[in-house]
């Protein structure tokens, strides 16, 4: 049995009104900020199931938008987040969608900034607790409480073993590895989830393996 | 080290000769990999958004909140001209659980505990119970970690969100943690401590989640002060030497196995209860209109 997080009974400190569709919605659209890993200057935001329903009581839009403004849970500043986000040049949309069979507090965050853009899915799973369950397209299972790297490569035999090389070499603690692709030989993209924060040289070495397309590191958050 | 049962921490306690506060500060500090220190300092800063969501609470107008307006206000207001009944404990326990779970709703900063929805009811009934006992802040973390413990044990028995057990397992647990947390303030043993929180979930059960509107407002704001009193009627009793008879764990089962029972109507869909009736379904259709996606 997982051992249950003092501060998770005592806590999360959050601003309110529900740690599942307002707290969890902010870490979902920060979870996005940080993985677009630049100001978001564009974003749609698709809300699924209870998210969809009770959106405008709980305020979650305001809270995925402060979160997108790079907000943490518990950032004063929320219930202003939508003046902020004018301020700062933030244009979103909201729309109602079907997600299909995932949890009922979920969203889809299509993120753009000035180089890139993502597209992020999640679910706030209780007690502001988050999944990414969709990244870029890609399967993955991500909660926030692991260091991660990212990497788009191509579907080639042993390049998963070269960048947890990398990742041995360096000392770092690999709890959990997804590895996913779109068909054989295509795109795919592995996402690793550390005990340990991974340092730049970790990261540029990644990036010299000749198959890896592109590396991100993520924080926790 | 671990925290299963109401049963097996105080085991721990006994087994280490530590107190309960103690054992639950180093389950916590293991498990984290961090210091009893830490974990201390950590929940003395908790301490502190607590205390501060009932200043402000106390003071917010409820411009925010989308049905209630300014709860905790409206009781110090009362209280001030001398229109209440009862003593300081009673009547603070009432004002800083108001105050917190107005904060809330009006998107102020708290401490959820375990719940945002159930956010006020460990504020009113131990920080009431602190002033009237003139308890220092060490005796205050060391009570809070009491009341976690409380929580650990709860939560790994049982459901703690109102979706899967209904209000008992939101406004009623919390109020076992607090009534908990008073008696460890108050000097009581590890026993007492699961006692009084056995009978103030005793006095939950059953208890369902309906939120008119599906808003944390009607009646989760004024159910949290309802729940503090009761943590503080809790406490007393078991102080005064009356068995829960039940032990905690479970009374928790017992929690579970009601939560199962109960509609799905009657757990946060809004679907049942308050919320169904024709009041409640008129305020909830007159917010809609007035909020479309």
């Amino acid at each position: 049995m997982a051992q249950i997080g003092l501060f998770d009974i005592v806590g999360p400190i959050m601003v309110g009104p529900s740690s599942s569709h307002t707290a969890g919605a902010v870490r979902l659209g920060l979870a996005a900020r940080k993985i677009l890993g630049s100001q978001v200057k564009r974003a749609r935001l698709e809300l699924h199931g209870s998210f969809a329903a009770t959106y405008w009581g709980h305020r979650t839009d305001v809270a995925l938008i402060a979160g997108l403004l790079g907000m943490a849970m518990d950032d004063e500043r929320i219930p202003e987040a939508l003046d902020l986000a004018r301020a700062a040049g933030l244009e979103y949309t909201f729309a109602q969608a079907d997600l299909g069979d995932v949890h009922p507090n979920s969203v889809r965050i299509y993120a753009e900034g000035d180089a890139d853009s993502i597209t992020v899915a999640g679910s706030s799973i209780g007690g502001g607790r988050i999944n990414i369950f969709e990244l870029n397209g890609f399967e993955v299972s991500v909660d926030g409480s692991y260091w991660v790297l990212l990497t788009r490569h191509r579907d080639t035999p042993g390049v998963i073993a070269e960048v947890t090389k990398v990742l041995a070499v360096h000392g770092i603690n690999i709890a959990l590895l997804d590895v996913s692709r779109k068909a054989r030989g295509s795109d795919a993209l592995l996402l690793a989830q550390t005990d340990d924060p991974i340092p730049e040289l970790a990261v540029e070495h990644v990036r010299r393996i000749p198959q890896v397309l592109t590396v991100r590191t993520l924080p926790c958050f | 080290m671990q925290i299963t049962s109401a049963s097996q921490l105080l085991e721990l306690c006994g087994e280490r000769n530590q107190s309960l506060s103690h054992v639950v500060a180093e389950y916590e500090a293991f498990r984290a990999g961090t210091t009893v220190q830490a974990v201390r300092e950590r929940m003395g800063e908790t301490l502190q958004v607590m205390r501060a969501s009932v200043e402000k609470g106390r003071e917010d107008q409820g411009e925010l909140s989308r049905l209630i307006t300014g709860y905790g206000r409206l009781f110090a207001e009362a209280d001030q001209k001398g229109c209440l009944l009862g003593q300081s404990l009673f009547k603070n326990a009432i004002l800083y659980a108001l105050s917190v779970g107005q904060y809330n709703a009006s998107l102020g900063r708290i401490v959820a505990c375990p719940t945002a929805g159930s956010c006020g009811v460990v504020p009113g009934a131990l920080l009431a119970a602190a002033e009237e006992l003139g308890s220092g802040e060490e005796e205050l973390i060391d009570a809070l970690l009491v009341m976690g413990g409380v929580g650990i044990v709860s939560a790994a028995q049982g459901p703690i969100s109102g979706a899967e057990g209904g209000c008992q397992a939101e406004c009623g647990v919390a109020s076992a943690m607090a009534a908990g947390a008073v008696v460890y303030l108050a000097g009581g043993s590890g026993e007492a401590v699961f006692g009084a929180a056995s009978l103030a979930l005793q006095s939950h059960l059953g208890l369902v989640c309906d939120p008119v509107a599906s808003l944390v407002e009607v009646p989760c704001v004024t159910r949290n002060a309802t729940s503090a009193v009761t943590a503080l009627a809790a406490a007393n009793m078991a102080l005064a030497g009356i068995p829960a008879l039940i032990p905690y764990d479970e009374v928790v089962g017992a929690m579970k196995a009601v939560g199962k029972a109960l509609p799905e109507s009657l757990r946060e869909t809004s679907l049942g209860g308050l919320a169904a009736t024709p009041t409640g379904q008129r305020l909830a259709q007159r917010l809609q209109e007035k909020h479309r996606l």
